[in-house]
Formats: structure tokens, sequence, C-alpha cells
């Protein structure tokens, strides 16, 4: 499913300056592992999403390697630490190479 | 056929269908066995090495938030947590998450940096059955800890 | 022959006492709207972890097909050059509802028609747009949609008047058996719902949070879908997506569950 592939994200709006915020994130994507069988009896090639970067204002806040146990339609919830208002930036590849991106403000006083 | 005669025939066979269910039960357990796991903990060992370096784990430090068992192995709740202050100079550079009982044991890796402000992620993963989840931490002074939790997943009953 | 009830019963109990387990929280007296009267949403057989998946809506991975369809809902397609939304407006207005009384009889038609017929009538008579095929990632989205609108009020179908027939032959088709095993869907449902049947817990097959994202199919699935698994399950020949015996069905096992909150998308195994 690399069409029409749809992220979303949660992150607080406002947020304390120093801030620990949960951020939540969801993605539409099959995560073919590879290792099923079409109705021709063939492997479907391995399509998976296999990296997933956060940043906040340019600066990495996380990041991740997906492998094949990733559920379809992946979740992945984390915590950043906010010191300065700005943007978070999502940023998910695909095995084909394909960048699905997402970004969310956040008003810090 | 008469309706008596035929309702019998009809519960016999659901009596022997469930019957069935029954025996499997007893043999088998409700769970599958770790017996059909495809990577071991060698293969953890191995790609631990790739990942890491020759570092050996300790345990502590990591905590695992798993169901004891899982309802289906396609999507099974995962969360993770290290215990640091995740400062500039004293936090959690990476977590690597393994499933001892998946046909490839590497299931993700996860890479904090102090602006993280926590070590805490969660996620969904597959699981190919009853199996071990290790995962390992990386800690900025290159330490690495190490835990584990054994997660049963049930047979599903139907199909559809 | 032996084997009657009393065997049956004695094997199911076997298998509820051997397992025991996930069924630990079914004893919980209070499933607050989730139950009405005796009857139970299939939330109340799941395990708390996929409970707590559906009611965060973010958490919910059906919510990617409902946020799908809200697009859909505002896109023009077809050569009249309308959407949803030229004539239906605000769907939080306009659809409120139709989640928890669909099917319901079209007079034109004579018979039953559900969300999916209702939505491709739309769109072959008002759009003048191709119908969306069953089970197509568009027509699970708009009826996601549709039926999320309805989030949280009770189900409530008409069954009388011009109903009637169509729900009596949803009702015959319930109780009547079928396939190579000979099992009605009452058997399942009605006489052994919270039993265990292998190792999952047989609930009482309520249709109140379809689409329904199940964690096996990894994607919503329709009503059509689900009893095209059950029926195949008992090695009969399923019916087709959008047959009368379906959408006759689909009304009396909503029926069945009449009060229970409309919970799309659920999330069940």
């Amino acid at each position: 499913m690399a069409s029409n592939v749809k992220p979303r994200v949660r992150v607080p709006g406002k947020a304390a300056k120093g801030e620990i915020v949960e951020i939540k994130t969801l993605i539409s994507h099959n995560m073919e592992s590879g290792r099923r069988k079409g109705k021709d009896g063939k492997l479907i090639p391995r399509s998976i999403i296999n990296k997933f970067e956060v940043t906040f204002n340019g600066k990495s806040v996380f990041s991740s390697d997906w492998q094949p146990a990733i559920s379809a339609n992946p979740y992945m919830s984390i915590f950043a630490k906010v010191d300065e208002s700005g943007e978070f930036a999502f940023k998910w590849t695909d095995d084909g190479g394909s960048i699905y991106e997402k970004t969310s403000k956040i008003t810090v006083s | 056929m008469s309706q008596k005669k035929a309702l019998a025939a009809l519960s016999r066979r659901e009596a022997l269908l469930l019957a069935a269910g029954a025996t499997m039960v007893a043999a088998g357990g409700i769970v599958l066995t770790g017996s059909r796991a495809n990577a071991d903990a060698k293969m953890i060992d191995e790609a631990l090495v790739k990942l890491i370096g020759d570092t050996k784990p300790v345990d502590g430090k990591i905590t695992l938030d798993l169901p004891q068992i899982a309802e289906n192995g396609n999507t099974v709740p995962i969360g993770v947590s290290v215990d640091s202050p995740m400062t500039a100079d004293n936090y959690v550079k990476a977590v690597h998450l393994f499933a001892d009982g998946n046909p490839t044991p590497a299931v993700a890796s996860l890479y904090f940096t102090p602006m993280s402000g926590k070590a805490e992620a969660s996620t969904r993963m597959r699981m190919a059955g009853t199996q071990n989840v290790v995962a390992v931490a990386e800690m900025s002074d290159g330490k690495v800890f190490r835990a584990s939790q054994e997660v049963k997943v049930t047979i599903g009953g139907c199909g559809g | 022959m032996k084997f009657f009830w009393r065997d049956i019963t004695l094997a199911v109990a076997t298998l509820s006492v051997a397992v025991g387990v996930g069924a630990s929280s079914a004893n919980a007296a209070d499933w607050g709207p989730y139950q009405v009267e005796d009857r139970r949403s299939g939330y109340t057989y799941m395990t708390d972890e996929s409970r707590a998946m559906q009611v965060d809506t973010f958490q919910n991975p059906g919510m990617l097909w409902v946020e799908e369809g809200a697009d859909l809902w505002t896109t023009v397609d077809g050569k009249a050059g309308k959407s949803c939304s030229t004539c239906h407006g605000d769907a939080a207005e306009s659809m409120k509802g139709i989640g928890a009384r669909y099917p319901v009889v079209d007079e034109g038609m004579g018979k039953l028609k559900n969300v999916e017929q209702q939505i491709n009538s739309c769109r072959g008579k008002n759009m003048e747009a191709a119908p969306y095929k069953w089970e197509s990632k568009e027509m699970l989205s708009l009826t996601s949609y549709v039926n999320h609108q309805s989030l949280g009020l009770p189900v409530s179908v008409k069954v009388d008047g011009a109903a009637a027939p169509f729900f009596e032959k949803g009702k015959a088709f319930y109780y009547e058996r079928r396939g190579q095993l000979d099992m009605s869907c009452s058997q399942c449902h009605e006489d052994n719902a919270g039993n265990m049947v292998r190792a999952n817990i047989l609930s009482e097959g309520q249709i109140n949070g379809f689409p329904t994202y199940r964690l096996k199919w990894q994607k919503p699935g329709s009503t059509h879908r689900r009893f095209r698994g059950c029926n195949k399950q008992v090695r009969s020949t399923p019916f087709g997506y959008g047959s009368d015996e379906y959408v006759n069905l689909e009304l009396y096992v909503k029926w069945r569950g009449r009060g229970l909150p409309v919970e799309t998308p659920a999330v069940r195994n």
C-alpha cells in the first residue's frame, strides 16, 4: 500500500518550558513482511516502512529502525522535552524509498 | 430421514467437533509453545554484536510493558522504558527489541536523545507464537542493560 | 449413539475451566453502556489491551479509515460533479443515527438496503459515479466514516411494518443449520456465547461496531465479510456481499444488539 499512505500525529498544542510531552503517531501501511504468500502461492515481496524519525526545530529528538515484526498500520508513541516553541517534523521512509511526512506546531510558554 | 434422526446425527457431529477442540486443549494447552521458534537466543546474540559490539549486557534498568497473554499475534502492544535522567551527559542512546520466536529476531531499534526527555516508547509488534521479548539498552556511558519477558500467544478459534 | 448435549456441555465446561484466562474480565459485572440487559457487546469479550486500543481514538487503527472517509465525503466524483457533502453537508449532522438504524426498507427497491448499498445508490443516482466495490478501501472508509457519526448512539432498527417480512427471513437464516458442520448462527452466538471455541471466547456475534478493525485481518472489514467468514467456518458456501440473505440477516443480528452503542470502528480479535 504505497499509495494513499496516511500519517496521523498527536502533539499537544501548548506546553510549559521544559515539559516532557507525549507524542503519538499512527500511519496506514500494510507492512508486508515478505513472508506471506499471495493467492498464486508465491511470496508477496517485502514492503515495509523501515525508518521513522522525529525532529524538533531541525534537531533530532528520536529515530527508529523498523523490521517486518512491526504490525500493520504502525503505531508509535514517544516523548519529547520542549524548551521553546517550534515545530515537530515526522518522517517515515519505506522500502521503496517513498517518504511520508507530517509536521505539528507547539507553543511553549 | 425422519426429523428426529436427522437432529440426532447433527448433534453428534457437533459433539465430535467440540470434543476435538477439548482434546486439543488437553494435549497442547491453549497456547502455541515455544517449540515452533524459528530464531533463538544465539541469533539474538549475533544480531546484538552487529549492533553494539562485544559488551555483555547486565540485567536491570529496563521496564517492559507487555500482555502476559496476547489475543492475536498480529498486533501485540509493547511498551519499553529505561531508567535514566536523560541529560546531555547521561542518557539512553538506544533500545533494541527482539523476539526470539520470530523468523528473524529483530523487531526495532529505538534511538533516543537528551531531547527525548524520557527513554520511553510504545508500539505494536507481530509475534509468530509464544516466545520471549528481549530489550537491550545502550547507555551514553557505554553500559548495556537487558530485560526479557515471555508472552503467550493464543491460537485463533474461529477464522473468517 | 449417546453423544448429546450433556457431553457437549461437559466438553465446553472443560474448555472453560482449562482456559479460564481472558475470561476473567468477563466476570466483571459492570460493563457500562457495553451491556444492555443480557446483551453484551463483543467489546466485553476482548482483552484489556484490545479494549484500550479501541477506546483511545488516536490509537484505534480503524480511525485511519474513518479519516480517509472524511476526505472522500468532500471529494467530487462522477459526471454530476457532486460529492457526498454537496447534498448532505456536514456528516456530523446529516449522518448521525444512520449507523444505529440501518438497514432500512427502500420503498423503491421493495427490499432492505444497508449503508454500503445506500452509498452506491447515491453514487449511481445522484453523483453518476461508478459504484464502490465491496471491501474496497473506499467503501470501507466511507462506511466507517458514516457509521462513526453515530458513535455511542444506541442501536435501534425498525423491524415492524414494511421491515417485518425481511426481519423474519433474517431470523429464519439465523436459526437455520447449514454447511457440512450443519450449524446455525445461534448455536455459537446464542447457545454458547461466553464459552470457548478452541482458544477464543465465543461472543454474541453483535455487529454494533462494523466496519470493525480485526487484528486477524489487520484492517477493517464489513459485516458481510464477517458473515462470509462464519459461513465458511461451518463449511457452507457463503452468500455474496450485499446479497438479500445477508442484508436480511444483518437486520436481524443488528436487532439482537438493540440498545448497544454504535462502536464503529470497533477493534476485535
